[in-house]
């Protein structure tokens, strides 16, 4: 049961990554582009082309590389954890569980530490900081997984009908990440003169790419969890 | 046809040995998303060649 979840898991992960990469690849990599080459006509302070380890065609490739082993991988966990929520948590159906675990997985890991700390382009970071920005993201990321089961918890604990629980645990799930938005440090690494439009765009791939991975990972791993309980329902 | 079956839980007990691979995958993301050529030569390449796919999923890069 559990190896069929975690096979399942990885196997559509892994589809689902390489989906956000084609996504990527169309809406992100133009913006990849267009910031190298403002870093190389303003004096790169980092490698990327002929000098450096790996050619711009090769690190384009590895975009698919790079996001088919993340859905590998993300894709693993989210099937352990649906495992250990199925039938103790959240919706009742197959399909909605996965729904709801996508959506709020997306909301916890991504949603939270992206408002606080956005992606950024080549050009924009200073690789002095990386560290310290690194294990920033990742307190954001902890922030919103604690605030999610903050809400879940708070949510059981309220029988007073939908709107009161529904109420309760946004409310629940806010107050931490909007305190942890405002008390960690803010990061503006953005060089003067950078373009406003080609930030934007960039960060609006960048969050596009993963709000496709986690829809097509929620879709469908639910889609194959609720064909896998139709067929031993029919068998039983 | 939805919620033909409810669900019933998996007991914990079968869980267990099933949540050791969780640290392998997180080992697999880290690689992926935040190494920075700690691991000698090896993640510097890794690094460069995973770079696009870094920027844009998000994470910090350089």
């Amino acid at each position: 049961m559990v190896r069929t979840l975690l096979v399942r898991g990885l196997l559509l992960g892994l589809l689902a990554g390489l989906i956000a990469g084609a996504f990527a690849f169309a809406f992100g990599e133009p913006r990849v582009e267009g910031a190298i080459a403002l870093e190389h006509a303003t004096g790169a302070h980092h490698d990327h082309g002929e000098e450096a380890l790996v050619s711009r065609p090769v690190q384009r490739a590895g975009l698919f590389l790079a996001t088919g082993l993340y859905g590998l991988a993300v894709g693993g966990i989210f099937a352990l954890v649906y495992a250990a929520l199925r039938g103790r948590v959240g919706p009742r159906s197959d399909g909605g569980l996965a729904l709801a675990a996508a959506g709020a997985a997306f909301a916890a890991v991504i949603l939270v530490p992206f408002l606080k700390y956005p992606a950024n382009p080549p050009a924009v970071g200073d690789p002095g900081t990386i560290n310290g920005r690194t294990l920033l993201y990742v307190v954001m990321i902890a922030v919103g997984l604690a605030a999610t089961a903050i809400a879940v918890v708070t949510a059981r604990h309220v029988t007073a009908g939908p709107w009161a629980r529904w109420g309760a645990a946004v409310t629940a799930f806010l107050v931490p990440v909007v305190a942890a938005w405002w008390l960690l440090p803010a990061i503006d690494e953005v060089p003067d003169g950078f373009p406003a439009t080609l930030l934007w765009e960039f960060r609006l791939a960048s969050l596009g790419t993963q709000a496709v991975f986690w829809t097509a990972l929620g879709v469908l791993f639910g889609w194959a969890s609720e064909r896998a309980a139709r067929r031993s329902a029919a068998t039983s | 046809m939805s919620g033909l079956s409810t669900p019933s839980a998996i007991p914990l007990f079968r869980l267990r040995l099933w949540l050791l691979a969780v640290p392998v995958l997180l080992l697999v993301a880290y690689l992926v998303l935040m190494d920075n050529g700690a691991v000698s030569q090896m993640g510097a390449y890794l690094h460069e060649l995973m770079h696009d796919g870094r920027h844009l999923l998000g994470v910090p890069c350089h």
